[in-house]
């Protein structure tokens, strides 16, 4: 009898223990490693409201970390902290991680990461992104209608491929509506600098500006436009709170949805390593309430949206001339992704020159 | 009331020892009241912060390659700050010599024929790199008495701007995407490691080696005397016959060629291609590591593993406790403050003066 006790007690206490680490074992850490701030109210802010997104959609099957402000020369290391550390999941959530997630996720080959801007993949490697561009056209439509003085400001990060496609759209966008307009480019050379940003929006604004839009994450010049009485656009996520008088509209990176059906697949064991170029219509590219713009000019921002929802409009539509005259795309035809996603050429009329 | 520090007729060699050990003491203590407040366990910080990072091979190893670098920019650093020559510049001349050591191997890539010359031409293209535009600033103050704190600064911009344009221009990838990034180094453009599988690559065996150099010459030859009089007495070296210009231009040559070094054993290293941005700053934490390690090679050493310890152990606090990265930094600033103000301590004392009217000393 008495043994029959120990033995079961004994039994229970194996369980006990085997249970323990399963269960912990059982729920998928994920990590994100971010360029910027948390706080910086833009890319990796939005990024982070994913992170919180995914804890409240899978509570108890999820776990949640992240790194912030990690330096691209810096980030194999924080990648693979995370990788050691018990992650299953990891999401490099900017351009310049694309190297160093490829050297991690070859020495952790049980793990899944998620990278994002990037074209390199691998069995366990998956690249997302969004199609900006499109939101940028809309965008690009206002501006044309809503310029007094002819003239847009634009305050761009790096010249990568994202960041020309974005200004070309928002050319193109503002063209359609204002075959005159004037685009002024100042780059800035960082992703996230609030001081450097706000200063480039002054000198934007000197310069006879009447509408800022921005491909750097920070409300800066948001906010300078709003102190001058302008219009802007805000960057990444609704900074409307920011410049309530100023602001158009905002291209809002809606992550949440994709972070929280790739955690899913990790978990079901459906994961599979693909590329993900979502747009407006997948809810990855989010436009912000069109604000501070009169009926008509709100109609078109909300019709050219429609558009491109449901495919009848699309912003690299030919005939697409580059600076040079020389034709991009030809009439009836719309620029292929590959196109788009190695952009390095200008589309007429903008007056900037690119490294080659 | 006023505070006086007048100079201590004696300086103890064992305050001089123990000064940095209390400051660091002092910073944990500080450090874990901030980390109380955020409502975690301090004692559980502490381990995270200090000891997990020793306690894991992969970790060790990351801990070493990142105090190399800053041990040898700031050893470098150390030669100039002694003969009171202040170069801020190495970050800029730690681009210059990963830029120009990168390129040999964006050249040299896919060549035929024989490639063991590629990876010593790397380095020496980068050790001369780093001291040529190290130079820049050192001719300017010699020949023109412009301020080398404010060129080399403003150096380090132009320099991170050319890398910048290097790699979206001439030396990108051409099946890159027209992404801002060269090629992939071959093999024989790249820092062998010095265990399969592992992280730690030769860049880190050079660094010591070149620290070892450095602590050398400091201490055993009559540059290193010449350096050390400057820095103490600028006018007894004067009368020694010791020349300002070619010393300026010696120290300059010195910490640049360091810091270009460091460049591309990091580019050769654990980079292994070029990119826009090579370093997490390691040119200006270096500033802050010669100082915390009062300008002596050993010293250097030491801090330079304090502070990398305390960067990847914020990391796994990071991670773990989720505190803020936030508080990395204010500690390693607080740490920094605090031995410097143990430096003073130790070389002065505080005399309270009530009313503070015609006291004599140091105001």
């Amino acid at each position: 009898m008495g043994s029959i006790v120990t033995r079961l007690a004994g039994a229970l206490l194996c369980a006990a223990v085997a249970a323990g680490p399963a269960r912990a074992a059982d729920k998928l850490k994920v990590g994100f490693v971010y360029v910027g701030p948390v706080a910086d109210y833009g890319y990796s802010y939005q990024h982070d409201l994913s992170r919180k997104a995914l804890a409240e959609a899978l509570p108890g099957a999820v776990e949640t970390t992240f790194l912030e402000n990690v330096p691209e020369a810096d980030s194999e290391r924080a990648i693979e902290k995370l990788a050691r550390s018990g992650a299953g999941l990891i999401f490099t959530t900017s351009f310049g991680f694309m190297e160093p997630t490829l050297k991690v996720a070859k020495k952790f080959p049980t793990v899944k990461f998620e990278h994002a801007t990037g074209y390199k993949r691998a069995g366990n490697v998956s690249t997302y992104s969004a199609r900006f561009y499109e939101g940028r056209y809309v965008c690009g439509k206002i501006a044309g209608k809503l310029s007094k003085s002819g003239t847009v400001g634009y305050i761009a990060s790096f010249p990568i491929p994202e960041v020309v496609s974005g200004i070309n759209a928002f050319m193109l966008g503002a063209q359609s509506v204002n075959p005159d307009i004037k685009l002024k480019i100042v780059w800035v050379n960082t992703w996230f600098d609030p001081g450097k940003e706000a200063e480039a929006a002054k000198a934007l604004l000197a310069q006879g500006a009447d509408i800022l839009t921005q491909h750097t994450d920070s409300a800066a010049p948001l906010q300078e436009a709003e102190k001058a009485g302008k219009l802007a656009f805000g960057q990444s996520s609704d900074q409307y709170r920011f410049a309530p008088k100023a602001q158009l509209t905002s291209i809002v990176d809606d992550w949440n949805g994709y972070v929280i059906q790739e955690a899913r697949a990790v978990l079901d064991g459906t994961w599979k390593s693909h590329d993900s170029w979502g747009g407006i219509k997948d809810g990855m590219v989010v436009l912000a309430p069109f604000t501070n713009m009169p009926d008509d000019v709100k109609a078109l921002a909300e019709e050219t949206k429609q558009g491109i929802v449901a495919g009848r409009i699309h912003p690299f539509e030919g005939p697409v001339l580059k600076q040079d005259g020389s034709v991009a795309v030809k009439a009836g035809e719309r620029a292929p992704d590959p196109m788009i996603l190695g952009m390095n050429w200008y589309v007429k009329g903008i007056d900037d020159r690119l490294t080659q | 009331m006023r505070l006086d520090l007048l100079p201590r007729a004696r300086r103890s060699r064992r305050l001089d020892l123990l000064a940095p050990a209390l400051a660091f003491l002092a910073a944990v203590l500080i450090g874990g009241i901030a980390v109380a407040a955020l409502g975690v366990p301090p004692g559980q910080a502490f381990l995270t912060y200090f000891v997990a990072p020793l306690s894991e091979v992969w970790s060790l190893q990351e801990v070493a390659l990142k105090a190399a670098p800053l041990a040898l920019i700031a050893t470098g650093l150390a030669f100039c700050y002694r003969a009171n020559l202040w170069n801020i510049g190495a970050e800029g001349q730690y681009v210059a010599g990963g830029l120009a050591g990168g390129w040999v191997a964006v050249a040299a890539h896919g060549s035929q024929g024989p490639t063991a010359w590629i990876l010593p031409a790397m380095l020496l293209a980068g050790t001369c790199a780093g001291i040529a535009y190290a130079m820049i600033p050192a001719l300017l103050r010699v020949r023109l008495g412009v301020s080398e704190i404010l060129t080399s600064l403003m150096l380090v911009y132009v320099a991170q701007l050319l890398l910048d344009y290097m790699v979206r221009g001439p030396l990108r990838d051409p099946q890159g995407y027209n992404f801002p990034q060269s090629v992939s180094f071959d093999d024989a453009a790249r820092l062998p490691l010095l265990m399969a599988g592992e992280s730690l690559h030769a860049g880190v065996l050079i660094g010591l080696v070149g620290i070892g150099l450095a602590a050398l010459v400091l201490t055993r030859t009559l540059f290193g005397f010449e350096v050390r009089t400057v820095g103490a007495s600028p006018r007894a070296a004067r009368f020694a016959g010791f020349s300002d210009a070619r010393l300026t231009l010696a120290v300059f040559a010195i910490s640049g060629g360091a810091a270009g070094l460091a460049g591309i054993c990091e580019v050769a290293g654990r980079i292994g291609q070029l990119q826009p941005e090579i370093s997490p700053g390691y040119g200006f934490t270096a500033i802050i590591v010669a100082f915390l390690g009062r300008l002596s090679p050993p010293g250097i050493l030491l801090a330079a593993l304090v502070i990398a310890l305390t960067t990847i152990g914020g990391e796994g606090a990071q991670i773990d406790l989720k505190l803020p990265l936030d508080l990395t930094r204010a500690f390693q600033g607080l740490l920094l403050g605090l031995v410097l103000g143990a430096d003073v301590l130790t070389r002065y004392h505080v005399r309270i003066v009530p009313g503070g009217a015609g006291a004599k000393g140091i105001p």
